[in-house]
């Protein structure tokens, strides 16, 4: 344990809300216009932090809660995580049924919120996240176990922590079918597309963003904020599978862990300029697609080992 | 043991009082609670005892009946279990004599009560007796002395019907229960239990044995399919017998097949894998049909299915890990379940107690009629948000701390080398994931749906909080939902002794350190969670403390009257799910779509029926029913045949002795 250990997190702080800038320019490159600048959600942050309030006469305390309890859960997430090679400030055998469950415990207040509008725009983004959150979450857990039992450790910072390279010449097939299905997994919770499109305007076709609609304020920057964590984390998973980093030490790992966080976002943006978003009666498909390519990973990797 | 036959004389001395003064029902409002709360103070001094000091005790007393004595003891298993008990039957009993209060004008009350006392001393028996005949007994008071419980409001056909499932389904049960004693009173011929622990050196009996005992116990525990009764007896009682069925009654199945397996010696691992795979079934089967139900207090009822399923992952991992020589797997597999058994029963009551109390103010349990209580019972609101948090296995609260024991089980079963034991735990995995992702969904649907909103009906627009004797239950409960997860490691000490005795001969410092870390960091996690949750209220209280703050209507896109009929309903809340689980589960749907141009009506209703009462009992009960219609003649009313049939009977059962002799 070292302070890079914790610097990673605090750059995961800092630097979060530039992801969704990040996203936004590529697409903004493929589209063709110049898009908002890359530090926006920095700027919508501060001005949120300095305005008050406007709150739905329907609305009770459980709205109110909700967006400090989504932050405090991916904040407390991002401590569980490693980075790029670097074991976590907090690593212990189970962390990555703790991370799994308090992102859980985030969208239950997040649900809970959107049902306390009383809106029935936000009743529908709440039922839709609520279901395809609980298709994507056998492919997240299937796919943690799949590494789990090839770096034969149930500790995040376990199985990346330099593991993950040598796996990659034994079992490279099978990896390679759980970072499709983490993907998959980090797209639909991140609500992006193919499963949620983040820009859109009408509110019948929302998930994420319809479920918020009420917010204002320092609240809504609370939501915002989370949101750029929750992309972060999810994205540091990616990142991890995709680039294991072992063997550098200092600013130099630092700088390739952040190097690949950016190829993800970048990715994250190529990906939803070159797709369409899928009808919603086709995701339940695409996220027990992810589901089924953990599984023929972690068959796979049996394969592998004997 | 004193304090054991104390709390038994209380409470039946008390339940036999209440039936002699059956039609004063004032009187039995006092007596009833007082004798139950009063009961359970020794009880709970000698669960203490056992778990804490470590000391078993037990005590024979001879009895008439052939191969009967009154033989009780008091060992770490019976204490776990017993612990429920009490904890739960007194919170309940408060609670229901404010809840029996409005029934009081029209109803004698002596009778239910003297059933409620008679119920905690009968589920204390069971886990307590040490005799086969003993323990038949008891099990058969429990299963009567409830079973007039869920006919409290016989005045409904739906209750009578019921009850009348629960009655046949329960003696199902019990018939492969009395086949299986009497097998292992042949056996090792005495029906003490003492005797059965000679059982293990006789694999084929075991074998049978514990098929038995899952289908006997099962039928108890509510493992699917055998769960029928569960989801129309339990929603049928008035929710504080409601939440000591769900809580705690069908808990002594489990402990039944504990008990009996720890007769039956070495486990071969297919105990294990049979047990995952009813696990696996109860549990993502039983969290679907939680997700179809529109009635609050069935939905809590087939979520009480689901629940024994994580208790059958549990334990099944906890077999699994025996005998394939894993005894860390062995012992986190057992504590896991044991810590669910105990948070179980705690947040299941409470959301019982929740639902009743929303039944008590509103009349209904329609949750698609309910909606904006959590402003008129804000009490009930908070702590039933909390038993849902729980309930979905989600941190900082006790749901998460058992299931994530089972998780950590299932894998480190993942890095066994033979297929089979990776497959089964691979399940494990893949079902509490589900059970996780759909539970959240259920519960967020109950919470969201009933205390949230608008108000959908002018019920619950005119609902008020219910009296201190029913809140009080409710935040105890609640509180220890919170209790236990933040001192997780110290609740340990009430279930290591009995995870020791079922792991034998494993030394416990193989396997309490690892268990003591993980409770300790997932509590310091619940603690810094609720720690950085609160900083962060703090922050954004003090941001908004000096600006404008407004209130206004919520964003409904530009329409000028927003009514609370606009709002999502729990049935459309559910609707992906019930297209998607439809076919599955066997789900009707009736739609009547809009017509024409100025449309009059259209409605659209969903029906869910239980799939294994459909298809398999149904069937089957139809068939022996059109077998034995066949000899119905012999059946006619006649007494004095009937007194020929007895007479026939007993000179042929004398020939065949004489004969055989």
């Amino acid at each position: 344990m070292s302070i890079w250990n914790f610097s990673c997190v605090l750059l995961g702080l800092l630097l979060a809300p530039l992801m969704p800038g990040l996203i936004n320019r590529t697409k903004a490159f493929f589209a063709g216009r110049r898009g908002p600048p890359l530090l926006q959600t920095y700027f919508d942050l501060a001005k949120l932090l300095r305005k008050g309030a406007v709150y739905s006469r329907t609305t009770s305390w459980i709205f109110r809660l909700a967006p400090s309890v989504g932050l405090a859960c991916v904040m407390i997430g991002l401590l569980l995580i490693p980075s790029g090679g670097l074991a976590a400030p907090l690593a212990f055998s189970g962390d990555l049924i703790v991370l799994a469950y308090l992102l859980g415990l985030m969208r239950f207040m997040t649900i809970c919120a959107a049902l306390d509008t009383g809106s029935s725009f936000e009743g529908m983004g709440a039922s839709r996240e609520a279901f395809f959150s609980a298709l994507a979450e056998p492919a997240l857990i299937l796919g943690l176990a799949t590494l789990a039992r090839q770096a034969n450790s149930f500790s995040l910072s376990g199985i990346f922590g330099g593991v993950v390279r040598a796996e990659w010449h034994l079992a490279g097939p099978a990896l390679v079918l759980v970072a499709a299905a983490l993907l998959i997994v980090f797209l639909a919770e991140n609500a992006r597309i193919p499963v949620d499109d983040p820009n859109t305007h009408l509110e019948l076709t929302m998930i994420h963003e319809v479920m918020i609609l009420d917010y204002s304020g320092p609240d809504l920057a609370c939501v915002l904020y989370g949101a750029s964590l929750k992309l972060w984390l999810l994205g540091t998973l990616l990142a991890d599978i995709f680039l294991p980093l072992t063997g550098l030490t200092g600013l130099l790992q630092t700088a390739c862990f952040l190097a690949v966080m950016f190829g993800v976002a970048v990715l994250t943006g190529v990906i939803e300029s070159v797709m369409a978003r899928l009808s919603l009666l086709k995701v339940p498909h695409l996220l027990i697609g992810a589901t089924a390519l953990s599984v023929l990973g972690f068959a796979l990797m049996l394969r592998f080992a004997s | 043991m004193t304090l054991i036959l104390t709390a038994l004389a209380i409470w039946v001395a008390t339940g036999i009082l209440c039936l002699a003064i059956a039609r004063q029902s004032r009187l039995a409002q006092i007596l009833g609670p007082a004798g139950v709360v009063l009961g359970s103070l020794p009880a709970t001094l000698a669960v203490c005892k056992t778990l804490l000091g470590g000391s078993s005790t037990s005590l024979i007393w001879p009895w008439a009946i052939p191969g009967a004595s009154f033989s009780i003891g008091l060992d770490a298993l019976s204490a776990f279990f017993v612990l429920p008990i009490v904890l739960i039957c007194a919170l309940a009993a408060i609670y229901g004599r404010a809840y029996l209060k409005s029934c009081a004008s029209r109803k004698a009350l002596g009778v239910p009560w003297a059933m409620f006392n008679l119920l905690a001393a009968s589920m204390l028996m069971v886990i307590v007796a040490r005799n086969a005949i003993l323990f038949l007994f008891a099990w058969e008071g429990m299963s009567l002395t409830s079973f007039f419980l869920v006919l409290f409001e016989s005045e409904h056909g739906r209750v009578r019907r019921a009850g009348w499932t629960y009655l046949v389904a329960t003696h199902i049960g019990t018939a492969f229960l009395l086949v299986m004693f009497v097998l292992f009173g042949r056996a090792s011929g005495s029906l003490d239990f003492d005797g059965f622990s000679r059982l293990s050196s006789m694999p084929a009996l075991a074998n049978l044995a514990f098929v038995l005992a899952l289908i006997g116990f099962g039928t108890k525990a509510g493992f699917m399919p055998l769960h029928i009764w569960l989801p129309e007896a339990h929603p049928a009682a008035p929710s504080h017998v409601s939440a000591v069925m769900s809580g705690v009654m069908i808990k002594t199945g489990l402990y039944g097949l504990i008990r009996t397996l720890l007769w039956l010696g070495a486990p071969p691992l297919w105990w294990g894998y049979t047990l995952v795979v009813v696990g696996a079934c109860s549990g993502v089967l039983g969290v679907m049909f939680v997700i179809v139900q529109h009635d609050l207090k069935r939905m809590l009822a087939y979520s009480s299915v689901e629940n024994m399923g994580i208790l059958g992952l549990g334990f099944g991992v906890g077999l699994i890990g025996l005998g394939n020589h894993q005894p860390l797997v062995a012992a986190l597999g057992f504590s896991g379940a044991l810590l669910h058994v105990l948070n179980h029963a705690i947040f299941k009551s409470l959301l019982f107690m929740g639902a009743g109390s929303v039944l008590h103010a509103t009349g209904t349990r329609e949750i698609d009629r309910l909606g904006g209580l959590l402003k008129r019972m804000p009490v009930t609101g908070a702590t039933f948000l909390m038993g849902a948090v729980s309930i979905s296995g989600l941190p900082p609260f006790n749901g998460f701390v058992g299931e994530f024991l089972i998780y950590f089980a299932a894998f480190s079963l993942l890095g066994a080398s033979s297929i089979p034991v990776i497959i089964a735990a691979l399940t494990v995995i893949v079902s509490l994931a589900v059970i996780g992702g759909l539970a959240a969904a259920c519960f967020t649907n109950a919470f969201g749906i009933v205390f949230l909103g608008e108000p959908r009906s002018d019920a619950a627009r005119h609902a008020h909080e219910s009296g201190i004797e029913m809140r009080a239950p409710m935040i105890v409960l609640a509180g220890c939902c919170l209790m236990i997860a933040l001192t997780a490691p110290h609740v340990m000490m009430l279930f290591a002794p009995v995870v020791s005795q079922l792991t034998r001969g494993v030394n416990p410092g193989d396997w309490m350190p690892v268990v003591t870390r993980s409770l300790s960091i997932l509590s310091y996690l619940a603690l810094g969670l609720l720690a950085l949750i609160a900083c962060l209220v703090g922050v954004r209280w003090a941001l908004l403390s000096k600006r404008p703050v407004d209130a206004t209507v919520t964003w409904d896109c530009g329409y000028i009257a927003p009514t609370s009929r606009m709002q999502y309903t729990g049935s459309s809340f559910v609707d992906p799910f019930v297209r998607f689980f439809g076919r599955l589960l066997g789900t009707r749907r009736t739609f009547l779509p809009p017509r024409g141009y100025f449309p009059d009506s259209a409605s659209l209703s969903t029906h869910t029926p239980d799939s294994s009462r459909e298809h398999v009992y149904r069937p089957v009960f139809h068939a022996i029913e059109q077998t034995l219609s066949k000899i119905q003649w012999l059946q006619h009313g006649r007494l004095n045949l009937y007194i020929l049939y007895i007479a026939l009977t007993l000179l042929a059962l004398m020939a065949w002795k004489l004969g055989a002799g």
